[in-house]
């Protein structure tokens, strides 16, 4: 690992100061950074310490029904707490099919947010890769990438966004507070991750300097919590990347679909929500048929980027799955083996 | 109680009740405290680290080394490449028998795989040593790598394993196959797999003139300080190593590897000891793994579902500079009786680090491509895949015509069938569900594993006090030797296992042989029997020729050994304590010493091998394809138990090695760069605690006259045999889907037609 | 640059001078601090083996700085056992048979604890699964480390009532 400073700030201002200068980074718990440092893929010269921010790791229910909840809480007090689960369901079962547990407990939201691409090239410091050095090319085109993206890559760039947690948050229209030099600002996650489009070594729309602060879901999120499934698919029972995952949110009124949500996960440089076939949902019968309507349009755009072929059909399956799951019902308390396929399913789906 | 005999007509015998006891293990405190002592707990006084840096290309020349950047890292010592390393007195590319692995350690500035070594920087701390490593940012005159089981021209290997040959021929295969009223072809594919014991190769060194004092894991303390002396010049009494607990090894801490020679020559070089342990992802090459193979099965039956022929043949891949071919077809020798058997092997010299055993090697990668082709057989039959086994059951091994000198292969598929529920299984595929819907399948496989002995020593001795004391240099790995060998001690001495202090794990000790082939219980326990036998000897010689002891005269009769006192054998009143012996004749204690061997006329007579039947179900999501084995039954018989948690361990630990073959293990290598694309522990899976939800093995009872007078055959590699042939076979039976190309996931399934509306 | 920091590791209180702020809580125990107890397997937080308790809460140390854990409060597996005491944790992992090389254990053992502590599993055996599966095992031990968690669980809860009556 090179060699850094390191700041421990005392306020979210001097915080940013700091990181404004070229080679800095921020640090919260590093269970990314970290990693990343000692693979030699990041090289901070400077890591600023946000750990011991205050204010920055409460869950807040606000009045007009939505949640803010700190960049310093850490996934898995996020994911038990009990109202958040309890309206955000989708949410804390990604966030408990994410990483391990020990790795939740010291992981941040914010954190989440900021983790980069587990693409095996992006890693390998010998491969070329321009998310880690622009300009160099992408040994995963033509490479071993059965796990690449089939969804938003180009030919700079075909690596997948790994979150879990951020695939709900998409679907559930959550929004990213910022603090830079310039102030406060708020965007979309949906518009927090960037697809490579020219600069694959820009994961966010963050500006240098910039911190997150926060992550806002909005009350109208709380309406899907009675079906609302994240499920993803990995080639071990857990602690694993996804190959794919999906969440699905709908919100049923007199036995119709009044709004779904629909987001995947492990397909893209970011998390992929698919509006085109929530909307082909609206007013529809939450049935077989039209599950697999909306999973064809939500796929209609993928292609292969390698030999990755396979990703498509089961990105297919895997939200028309997720729409039955979400159709059937919430359970009470997240699975045992959360978002897994092995996760029992009520009854009535036993041979749907 | 058991009863021990040394031979069959004994002059002296010793009663123990410590063999057959399912005792915790002895180490168990130590390893549940954290002071149980790996290699790199070490930190002897003055010590300093080193760090490898490896080569990121297979194959080429180093042509630039920023020695400068990496020395002016603050902390940094010395950088040691082929420029500057301390000469060795032997060829590290030198072969002088096949247990003898060539070396890369820093002998040139040669590629020949990934991750290879190529300099080694020390320095003060941990982290300078690490980031001095990466400062060298080496430069390199590529060449292509050669990659993949047809990248390089095809060869017929000298030998394959340790020295078996490549082709063998029984009856007459192609005849055979022509008579066969069905005939089934199948090419399985497994993968590269590395062994990734959890500790990673470690070494701590320190000389003291030409002394050397080393803290490493070695399966082998012996042949590894032989090892050592030869390539430093320097006597074997000189060389001491200690390797108490090994974190793992199942065949990758067999022999001496070469980033384990560099921490001795940094430590030569700087004057100081010198910690250096590998990084995950530099397990990935210079310390051995489980080549890959493609295996071609036929086979042919008669109406009756009777074998007439039995082919099998491997193609493997060892690397461009030394020899380890996976033995895979040998696994048809055993099992099956067919009038006709041919295996054969061939291979191809790719980019990589050598191949070496791992766990089960052969038997492994052959028994998954057996037992698969075996089920599709028995499937062509409309046969019950154990109906289709047990018509096939061999009464006598088939290649060689022997008879077993033991073999309980029956009683492990009744006992297995029994507690799985096997009965009620469909022959059809794809006709059970869960309530959830989840596609359930069974399946199931034979496991086999030849019993292996190596030699071994041991010292016994009887101290004053009437207490035992036992000494032989074995490795415990997890297997247990610290228990179950000093159980087998404590019988040896006629004496409770609390009365004998047992010693191993370094290399002053007896020669132990080596902790593999499954055969290390029984190798150092029929040396630690042996010296006891020969200390109680003497010890009865003592009583019997002293005309004050009530065992006077009794020579002839033979006395038996048991609690601390001889009693006359044919007149247990008549009986004095060990203590009292040694104190009559003036003597502090009363030594002996023992060894073992295979018994080559045994061996001629016999085929001996371990047994068993392993039944799996799994669940396969319908539509996504992902698989989890819910439920494995293994029942083995393999001789004498010496303590049966132990062994149960090694059969659950074996069995999930299976479960691993089957559905997770697989190093990806880039076919351009030949470089491995997971070499970590996130990629590179592994079972987790969730893949296992239930995992049992039966111990089936099986007395073996033959293999050795403790009658053990070896528990520690037959687990994975079988295993990922049932998982397999299971994964078939849930889904009608024969995936044959390893391991089973995703794209096998859905390419299968899994789900297709 | 130097850093002085001070944690309570196993109730004492430890001040380090650091040199350096590369060092890992990983290699501060067992480099710096003779708590060889927590080992490293991967390094990466990929393994579980480093796994130790931090303010109460299981993590990967290896993954954390030990620079920016001033103030903590740590417990490592030698400070499991009350003197010659076992915890019920370690006593079960014996009794159970919950490892083999034993390389992993003090990362089970710690994890074990930690899980124990969160009261999310209770003595669903699935969950006890999915909760240790931070944790590899390569000896595979995975069913005698269940039992051992659901065992000393459960005689945790019945001293806990003991303790209350």
């Amino acid at each position: 690992m090179k060699t850094f400073d390191y700041v421990r700030p005392a306020t979210i201002p001097e915080a940013v100061a700091a990181a404004s200068a070229p080679g800095a980074a921020y640090l919260a718990a590093g269970t990314n950074l970290v990693d990343l440092m000692k693979g030699g893929i990041a090289q901070p010269g400077r890591l600023v310490d946000i750990g011991h921010l205050p204010g920055l790791d409460r869950i807040e229910h606000m009045p007009d029904g939505g949640v803010r909840i700190g960049a310093l809480v850490r996934n898995a007090d996020l994911a038990y707490d009990r109202d958040f689960a309890r309206r955000f369901p989708a949410v804390a079962e990604a966030l408990l099919s994410g990483a391990s547990p020990q790795l939740r407990n010291a992981a941040t939201v914010g954190g989440n947010l900021m983790q980069r691409t587990r693409c095996a090239y992006f890693y390998d410091l010998a491969s070329a890769c321009n998310k880690r050095e622009p300009g160099s090319g992408c040994d995963a085109l033509g490479g071993e990438n059965r796990l690449h993206a089939v969804l938003g890559w180009s030919e700079s760039c075909i690596a997948t966004h790994p979150s879990d947690f951020c695939v709900p948050l998409v679907a559930l229209n959550a929004t990213v507070e910022i603090e830079g030099a310039a102030g406060r600002r708020e965007v979309p996650v949906e518009s927090f991750h960037r697809l490579p489009d020219g600069h694959p070594e820009r994961d966010s729309v963050l500006e240098p300097g910039e911190l997150i602060t926060g992550v806002r879901l909005p009350a109208e999120a709380a309406g899907f919590a009675g079906h609302a499934r994240y499920l993803k698919v990995r080639e071990r029972t857990s602690y694993a990347f996804a190959v794919v995952s999906a969440v699905a949110a709908l919100r049923i009124e007199d036995g119709a679909i009044a709004e779904a949500r629909i987001a995947l996960g492990g397909v893209a440089l970011k998390p992929w929500r698919v509006r085109d076939a929530e909307a082909s949902l609206a007013d529809a019968r939450p049935d077989a048929p039209a599950f697999r309507e909306a999973a064809r349009i939500a796929l209609a755009d993928a292609r292969p980027s390698g030999e990755n072929g396979f990703k498509i059909e089961l990105a297919r399956r895997i939200v028309t799955r997720a729409l039955t799951l979400a159709a059937a019902g919430t359970p009470d308390r997240v699975p045992a083996l959360p978002a897994s396929p092995f996760a029992p399913v009520p009854g009535e789906l036993s041979h749907v | 109680m058991s009863e021990i005999s040394l031979t069959q007509n004994p002059a002296h015998v010793r009663h123990g009740s410590n063999v057959g006891q399912p005792l915790t293990r002895r180490d168990g405190l130590l390893k549940v405290t954290g002071a149980a002592r790996y290699a790199a707990d070490n930190h002897p006084e003055s010590m300093v680290y080193a760090a490898l840096a490896v080569s990121s290309i297979a194959r080429g020349r180093v042509t630039a080394l920023d020695v400068a950047a990496a020395k002016a890292h603050p902390g940094v010592i010395d950088v040691m490449t082929p420029e500057n390393r301390p000469p060795l007195a032997e060829d590290p590319d030198a072969k002088n028998h096949p247990f003898m692995f060539r070396l890369d350690v820093l002998q040139n500035d040669r590629v020949r795989y990934p991750n290879q070594p190529i300099a080694v920087v020390i320095a003060d701390t941990l982290e300078a040593a690490t980031e001095g490593a990466a400062l060298l940012a080496p430069r390199y005159d590529v060449e292509p790598a050669r990659v993949g089981l047809d990248g390089n021209e095809v060869f017929t290997p000298q030998g394959v394993g340790v020295g078996n040959p490549p082709n063998d021929s029984h009856g007459d295969v192609e005849a055979g196959l022509a008579a066969a009223s069905r005939r089934v072809e199948a090419t399985y594919e497994t993968p590269a797999q590395y062994h990734n014991p959890m500790e990673p190769h470690a070494i701590v060194a320190a000389w003291d003139g030409d002394r050397l004092s080393i803290d490493t894991p070695t399966q082998g303390l012996a042949m590894a300080v032989g090892r050592v002396a030869g390539l430093f010049g320097i006597a074997p009494e000189d060389i001491h190593i200690r390797s108490p607990f090994l974190g793992g090894g199942f065949g990758g801490k067999g022999v001496m590897s070469g980033p384990q020679v560099l921490g001795i020559l940094a430590a030569r070089m700087v004057g100081r000891p010198v910690k250096l342990v590998l990084r995950r992802e530099q397990m990935y090459g210079p310390v051995g793994h489980r080549g890959p193979t493609r295996q071609t099965l036929r086979l042919g039956t008669a109406g009756d579902g009777a074998l007439t022929a039995l082919a099998h043949h491997t193609r493997t891949a060892s690397s461009t500079f030394d020899d380890f071919f996976e033995p895979a077809s040998n696994a048809s020798h055993t099992l099956y009786a067919s009038p006709a058997i041919a295996t054969s092997h061939d291979g191809v010299r790719l980019d990589t680090g050598t191949p070496m055993f791992m766990r089960a090697p052969g038997e492994a990668t052959g028994s998954l491509a057996l037992e698969g082709a075996l089920d599709e057989m028995a499937e062509a039959c409309g046969m019950d895949p154990l109906d289709f086994r047990l018509k096939n059951y061999a009464e006598v091994e088939p290649t060689s015509g022997k008879p077993f000198s033991s073999k309980a292969l029956r009683e492990c598929y009744a006992q297995g069938a029994e507690r799985f529920g096997w009965a009620a299984r469909p022959l059809q595929p794809r006709q059970m569900r869960d309530a959830s819907g989840l596609l359930v399948g069974w399946g199931m496989g034979t496991a086999t594993f030849p019993a292996l002995m190596f030699q071994a020593e041991a010292r016994a001795a009887i101290k004053s006090d009437g207490t035992g004391l036992m000494e032989t240099g074995a490795q415990d790995m997890g297997q247990g030797a610290w228990t179950a060998l000093a159980q087998i001690a404590a019988d040896g001495l006629g004496l409770d296992i609390d009365q004998v202090e047992f010693r191993a794990g370094t290399s002053d000790l007896p020669d132990a042989g080596i902790a593999g082939g499954s055969g290390h219980t029984a190798t150092a326990g029929m040396a630690l029997h042996d010296a006891g036998a020969k200390v109680i000897a003497r010890l009865a010689d003592l009583a019997t020729s002293a005309e004050n002891s009530p065992l006077f005269g009794a020579g002839n009769a033979g006395v038996v050994a048991r609690d601390g006192r001889l009693f006359r054998r044919d007149d247990e009143s008549r009986s004095e304590s060990y203590a009292d012996i040694l104190a009559r004749a003036g003597l502090p204690e009363i030594e002996a010493r023992g060894k073992s061997a295979a018994d080559p006329a045994v061996r001629n007579a016999y085929a001996m091998h371990a047994h068993g039947a392993v039944f799996a179900e799994v669940k396969v999501h319908p539509e996504l394809g992902q698989i989890r084995v819910t439920r494995l039954v293994g029942a083995f018989a393999a001789g004498r138990v010496i303590n049966p948690r132990m062994v149960e361990s090694q059969y659950l630990g074996g069995m999930i090695w299976g479960v691993s073959f089957a559905l997770h293990e697989h190093a990806i290598t880039d076919r351009r760069s030949g470089r491995i694309m997971n070499a970590n522990l996130a990629e590179y899976h592994v079972p987790v605690n969730a893949d296992i939800p239930s995992v049992e093995a039966i111990l089936v009872e099986e007395h073996d006259p033959h293999v050795n007078a403790l009658g053990i055959k070896g528990v520690g590699e037959i687990g994975v045999t079988g295993t990922a042939g049932a998982i397999a076979n299971a994964v078939w039976h849930a889904t009608g889907i024969r995936v044959r190309h390893l391991p089973i996931g995703l794209e096998g399934l859905l390419a299968g037609g899994l789900g297709d509306a | 640059m130097s850093f002085s920091i001070t944690l309570t590791v196993n109730e004492v209180a430890r001040t380090v001078t650091l040199d350096d702020p590369r060092v890992t809580l990983l290699d501060l125990l067992r480099e710096r601090l003779d708590l060889t107890g927590t080992k490293k397997g991967c390094d990466r937080g990929q393994c579980g083996a480093c796994t130790v308790l931090v303010d109460g809460r299981r993590i990967n140390s290896c993954l954390a700085l030990a620079i920016s854990h001033d103030g903590a409060q740590i417990r490592t597996i030698e400070g499991l056992a009350k003197g010659d005491e076992l915890h019920p944790v370690q006593a079960a992992f014996i009794a159970h048979d919950g490892f083999q090389c034993g390389f992993c254990t003090p990362g089970q053992i710690m994890s074990a604890v930690g899980l124990i502590e969160e009261a999310q599993a209770g003595a669903d055996p699935e969950r006890v699964r999915e909760g240790m599966s931070g944790n590899l095992c390569r000896c595979a031990a995975y069913a005698g480390i269940t039992r051992a968690v659901l065992d000393a669980q459960e005689r945790m809860a019945g001293a806990g009532r003991k303790d209350a009556a």
